[in-house]
């Protein structure tokens, strides 16, 4: 391999690649390295003009006046924790459970129907979220579930890019392994559960890091109304609304709601690759 | 087996297709979970929202069927309505192939790095999308008083002079603006599948491109890498459509809603606008529909055209 490609490749080529990869990865990274510089700076030099990408001198303060307001409000924080960590693994749960279980018999078995299935979830992965927002609203309405956490968990189970990726990976599963295990008589569920979901571990993990990131995001305003159930993203904008003296506690905001997806991410890295390298819409 | 179907009676087929049916009562259980809570929250609204696309509809009274009015009304009668269409086509124009297109260079530059500097370099690539409502430093950057960088930068180095620009109100800069952003947002989903989709070309075939007298990286690419990737490159088009037609969250953010001028208004804005803030669902369901089309004709030419690639 590495003779191979010294082959194509040119010093010039590779001097160009890098700067290229220099220059505009200072651009991506930038506003993440002023939300975590930000997030240490005191008040003073927040407001420092001209304004200082890097912290002089890093505090805490900005955690502490959070954890402050935190504590000082009328719902206690712990309950928007509570709220936002219940809502994304409750629907991640759920999502990956009812997806892996479509997904598998519409990868491995083609029943009537199922061709037509897939082509339809293939056509919704166009739908934005605001496209759908009012007429889910409307169903939530009939169904009586505005204003609890169900109108938030619920439709992350339908999520299709979820449903898609698991079951590209799973074409990937040799039918020979299914058709052995019915040999041995093993029941449909346990063959699921035992052999596919195991083998296609990192495609769950791509599905949940997609999901998890979603969700932990998630505001709902348009669905929850009761302060008790609001989730950690719409608490803490309600906090950054509190205008110019907020701006150091905004910052340690940003930084708080943004970690969690990224450390999420760092630590399946390899399996979403590992997943995407074999999803590939092949024909 | 198909031949033999092929050649049955109707009553014949029928028969098959019940007992078809029949023997896979497991796998329709299976289904059947996902299928109702899809149909429910995905399939379901957009019937629902095309069906009150041809109504009048405040959700306080019962829905009234009006014909096309909506469409009508939208189509010759709002210039609103059409000004964010051409917002919408200039930034899906611009942000779609460009951020499509950054999406699989920075991928494949990514793929020619070593191991501990590529899973470094995804990260630094893909964290604008992963990290939620960071782009919202963006406002800080742009500011249009001396507290914004790159206001503040201008004059330290005697760019600016005088007044401040102010970036995020003036609709000279406003789209410009709009686009760095969404662009910087826009290495998502489809970068990571780019990302992976580079690892399943097998490397034999490099390997005989060498010996057929491939002489660099760019002929290499267009001979080898992208033919073998085709299915990553589709699903990475249906992205980029999805997301570049879908902005609204970037401009509400950082321009303010309704933005000056409707400089930077989006046909997505332009739904909120009516779905959430004026309470005139039939009419909102009308742009919703609209968007959907343009969205699907789009994503049709873009699989025409991805089909031809090494053929």
């Amino acid at each position: 391999m590495k003779s191979g490609l010294r082959q194509t490749r040119s010093l010039g080529g590779n001097i160009f690649v890098y700067l290229m990869l220099i220059i505009f990865g200072a651009f991506f990274a930038f506003p993440l390295i002023f939300t975590i510089n930000n997030a240490f700076k005191p008040l003073n030099e927040i407001f420092l003009f001209p304004p200082r990408l890097f912290v002089q001198q890093p505090v805490l303060s900005n955690f502490q006046d959070l954890f402050t307001i935190m504590s000082r409000s009328r719902i206690t924080f712990s309950r928007y924790i509570f709220n936002t960590v219940f809502v994304t693994a409750a629907g991640t749960f759920g999502h990956i459970i009812l997806a892996s279980m479509g997904a598998y018999v519409v990868s491995k078995y083609n029943f009537p129907g199922s061709r037509f299935f897939f082509k339809v979830v293939v056509v919704t992965l166009l739908f934005s979220p605001h496209v759908l927002q009012i007429p889910q609203f409307l169903i939530m309405r009939t169904l009586g579930w505005v204003d609890t956490f169900t109108a938030v968990i619920v439709p992350a189970f339908a999520m299709p890019i979820g449903f898609f990726l698991l079951k590209q990976f799973m074409d990937t599963v040799p039918m020979s392994l299914i058709e052995a295990a019915k040999v041995d008589g093993a029941k449909e569920l346990t063959i699921f559960w035992r052999i596919v979901m195991p083998t296609v571990k990192p495609a769950w993990l791509t599905v949940m890091v997609f999901s998890t990131q979603q969700l932990w995001n998630a505001r709902a305003a348009n669905f929850i109304f009761s302060e008790e159930l609001k989730t950690l993203p719409y608490a803490l904008s309600q906090i950054i609304g509190g205008g110019v003296q907020r701006a150091g506690v905004g910052a340690a905001v940003t930084l708080f709601i943004m970690i969690v997806p990224l450390v999420i991410f760092i630590g399946a890295q390899s399996n979403i690759i590992e997943t995407m390298a074999s999803s590939g819409i092949k024909e | 087996m198909e031949d033999a179907r092929k050649a049955m009676s109707f009553e014949e087929k029928r028969k098959w297709f019940i007992y078809d049916v029949k023997m896979s009562r497991t796998y329709y259980l299976f289904l059947l979970p996902y299928a109702l809570v899809f149909f429910t929250f995905m399939v379901l609204p957009v019937l629902i929202s095309i069906w009150y696309s041809f109504t009048y509809y405040n959700i306080l009274e019962p829905a009234r069927f009006v014909g096309l009015q909506n469409y009508i009304d939208l189509l010759l009668g709002d210039d609103v309505f059409l000004k964010s269409v051409t917002n919408t086509l200039l930034m899906a124009v611009i942000t779609g192939p460009v951020g499509y297109l950054m999406a699989f260079i920075f991928a494949w530059f990514i793929h020619g790095l070593p191991r501990f500097l590529r899973a470094f370099a995804v990260l630094v690539f893909y964290a604008p999308t992963i990290s939620g409502n960071v782009f919202m430093v963006w406002a800080l950057i742009f500011s249009g008083d001396q507290y914004g960088y790159i206001n503040a930068m201008g004059r330290n180095i005697g760019l600016i002079s005088g007044q401040p620009i102010y970036f995020l109100t003036n609709p000279d800069y406003m789209m410009t603006v709009i686009l760095i952003v969404i662009l910087w947002m826009s290495l998502g989903h489809g970068f990571l599948s780019f990302v992976a989709g580079l690892h399943t070309v097998d490397r034999s075939q490099y390997e005989a491109g060498y010996i057929d007298g491939i002489r660099n990286r760019w002929q290499e690419l267009w001979f080898i890498t992208l033919p073998n990737m085709k299915g990553m490159l589709l699903f990475g088009a249906v992205m980029a459509i999805t997301q570049s037609f879908g902005v609204a969250d970037v401009t509400r953010e950082l321009c303010g809603f309704p933005s000056t001028d409707y400089a930077v208004h989006t046909i997505v804005n332009h739904l909120v606008d009516y779905g959430t803030l004026r309470f005139d669902m039939g009419y909102a369901s009308a742009i919703a529909t609209m968007l959907f089309l343009m969205m699907v004709v789009c994503n049709k030419y873009i699989q025409k055209f991805i089909n031809r690639i090494g053929s």
